[in-house]
């Protein structure tokens, strides 16, 4: 049994400075990277597929196996590219890592890319979190003047180059493919898969994108090794993962605790409900994953345990709802948030968003039918599953949950409208 | 196919080169060659190269697309189409700070609608609100705000939040954003809660796009507030770790062919 709180990646944040090569190195930082670079490329592959390390940016992906797909040669330049555009609503666990502990990014980044192959390793930081940019910069520069990245790193003959690229305000870029398209200097719009990016990634070459924390992690693998990894977490979602609580909680805040915890475990750590107002709903991965109730607080938060109760892992983004909050007003905000960022490279995603917002706002003013309910429902049928990018399938989460969960609410609205409008008829039959 | 972008890039300029007294001298020549020398292909500079001319005029201007088309050999329609697809390029002269209010759902319900409605309200002239991406103020001049509502921004332990020129105010009220951008409108500068000292919108937009010459001081600031240790200070509260690493923990075996 583990405890309930088991600080691994957010452990050196406590420590003064903790931004700086020195505290990193005090702190067992860069240890595992000599490890790692006397072993072969291959025993580093392995070494993540059994530690059972899942993807952190919200699909869950096993890291190991997403390795195993660049190729094992080296005919072509090989590019490693981290995922830090941080922007699902409720997700704010990657800019405090990397405003924190930015070595330990890095340190991940020089083990990931030798692992692949890759000389090249880009940071795509959306663009607006400048100081995490400027801490970025300044851990890769200190890291070029110790030799921990440039040529021969560490006398073994492997050469890396880190660039840390800013974004510019388009949560679209946090997918896969349309972060690569930016990162070229395009529009950033999704591409069809296949190719995957391990086969035609950047500039068409062999790439592997991870998340932020998901490469963090790795220097600790290397260093305790899979089965410690296993020690936390559950047998297909091991390891531990920072969960992001926001909203009506007394203390909300980065709790870092093993896959499998629940709502109703985390709760308590983070004091409660705000005010003893009681729980309403709540996203267990931020917005793009369905909602879940108060029926939810034992859910086992890992991938299987969200899935099996109807939603999804996502980024561990807990947002909070307490009782005073309108579902319909919630979904209408977040669908004017999809609406906003689809790229409008699909029909279904551009105009499904596009009528969806309008739809929400119309019942949200008071001006709603019961048809608009099927209406919604309608529409959300021909987005899910039929957009280019996963965009689309998280823009009808909230609505099709909160529908399922809270229809009465949706059904409410319908219905003072229905009272409004009846209203002067009687009137003027009275007078 | 994306693997044709050197081919292309270079043909297809319709650039034409800009006056002598254009606002992109030497120096921001030279600051946009360094920034091309980062990347294996030179269009991958695009995003910081907007940022550049951002940080030179304000905004991304007519000539401000011609100089990146120029320094990177590509039409000014490809370098318009990129400009106009991302939030952060401004098609419209930014007031001396950019104020930033979240109003997705989880900052909205916490306040984040109030705070942008009362300064909507409070910037706003004769009776008629401040909109999105509109200035108090004369553009480039001291004190000048231009303020926009913005999706979330990845800070929402600290929620309602607010950023001025990307710098992160957490745990607002709409009567300390009032008090905030009152002392923005005078010419201080409140320190942000998270981040360097603030300066300017430009000078956030010149950092953004040669992060690489960042001043070493602008490194430090406070950045792990109580939100973002709270995990780590309970655990070691209530002396909780993660289990203890083996003292040397054995790599597989290097895979059998594969």
């Amino acid at each position: 049994m583990t405890d309930k709180l088991t600080p691994v990646l957010t452990k050196r944040w406590l420590s003064p400075n903790s931004w700086t090569l020195h505290t990193y190195e005090q702190l067992e930082g860069y240890t595992a990277l000599p490890k790692a670079l006397r072993a072969e490329p291959e025993q580093l592959v392995q070494l993540v597929k059994d530690s059972g390390l899942r993807g952190r940016g919200g699909a869950g992906f096993p890291a190991g196996v997403k390795w195993g797909f660049m190729p094992p040669n080296e005919d072509k330049p090989h590019y490693l590219v981290i995922n830090a555009d941080e922007g699902e609503p409720g997700t704010c666990k990657d800019i405090p890592l990397m405003m924190a502990d930015p070595h330990s990014l890095i340190e991940g980044c020089v083990i990931a890319s030798y692992a692949m192959r890759a000389h090249h390793c880009f940071i795509y930081v959306r663009g607006e979190v400048p100081h995490c940019i400027r801490r970025l910069n300044a851990a890769v520069r200190e890291a070029y003047q110790a030799g921990y990245l440039g040529t021969n790193i560490l006398g073994s003959g492997f050469d890396l180059d880190i660039v840390v690229h800013a974004g510019a305000g388009a949560y679209i870029c946090g997918e896969e493919t349309a972060l690569l398209d930016s990162l070229e200097g395009r529009r950033g719009q999704p591409r069809l898969k296949p190719p995957f990016p391990a086969a035609a990634g950047l500039y068409g070459q062999p790439t592997t994108v991870n998340n932020v924390e998901t490469i963090a992690s790795v220097p600790y693998i290397v260093n305790g090794g899979s089965d410690w990894f296993r020690g936390m977490g559950t047998e297909k979602s091991p390891g531990p993962k920072i969960f992001s609580i926001s909203g009506h909680v007394e203390k909300p805040g980065q709790y870092e605790a093993p896959l499998g915890t629940t709502l109703r475990e985390l709760l308590e750590l983070a004091g409660g409900m705000k005010d003893g107002i009681p729980l309403k709903f709540w996203t267990p991965g931020g917005s793009s994953t369905p909602l879940f109730t108060a029926e939810h607080l034992d859910v086992p938060l890992d991938f299987e345990g969200a899935a099996e109760a109807g939603s999804m892992l996502g980024t561990t983004a807990l947002q909070i709802f307490n009782e005073t909050v309108s579902v319909p007003w919630a979904v209408m905000k977040w669908t004017q948030f999809y609406e906003h960022e689809s790229c409008g490279k699909c029909t279904p995603c551009r105009e499904g968003t596009y009528w969806l917002a309008q739809i929400l706002e119309r019942m949200v003013d008071g001006r709603g039918t019961e048809e608009d309910i099927d209406t919604l429902l309608d529409v959300c049928d021909n987005v899910l599953g039929r957009s280019f990018c996963a965009l689309g399938d998280g823009a009808v989460s909230p609505i099709t949950s909160g529908i399922k969960y809270f229809k009465d609410e949706f059904l409410a609205l319908c219905e003072q409208n229905r009272a409004r409008n009846s209203e002067p008829a009687l009137a003027g039959a009275g007078s | 196919m994306t693997a044709e972008a050197p081919e292309e890039a270079g043909t297809a300029s319709d650039a034409v080169p800009l006056p002598a007294d254009s606002p992109f001298g030497v120096d921001t020549t030279a600051k946009a060659q360094r920034i091309i020398a980062l990347y294996p292909q030179s269009r991958s500079a695009l995003l910081p190269l907007l940022h550049l001319v951002q940080s030179v005029q304000g905004f991304v201007s007519q000539q401000g697309v011609t100089f990146c088309a120029n320094q990177l050999g590509l039409s000014t329609a490809e370098v318009s189409a990129v400009a106009t697809f991302y939030t952060m390029y401004k098609r419209k002269p930014c007031g001396e700070h950019l104020v930033s209010v979240c109003t997705n759902t989880l900052c909205a319900v916490l306040g984040g609608d109030a705070i942008y409605g009362k300064l909507r309200e409070h910037l706003g002239e004769s009776g008629k609100p401040l909109g999105h991406e509109e200035t108090a103020g004369t553009p480039g001049e001291r004190g000048s705000i231009t303020i926009e509502h913005a999706e979330c921004l990845a800070a929402c332990d600290f929620a309602p939040v607010l950023q001025v020129n990307y710098e992160y105010y957490d745990n607002q009220t709409p009567e300390s954003a009032v008090e905030l951008v009152d002392a923005l409108r005078r010419g201080e500068k409140p320190a942000p809660t998270r981040g360097a000292p603030l300066t300017d919108f430009r000078t956030v937009e010149e950092q953004l796009a040669v992060g690489f010459d960042t001043d070493p001081e602008a490194v430090n600031g406070p950045s792990a507030s109580a939100e973002t240790v709270r995990g780590a200070q309970l655990a070691t509260d209530r002396g909780w770790t993660a289990p203890t690493m083996p003292d040397d923990a054995a790599l597989p075996p290097v895979p059998e062919k594969r």
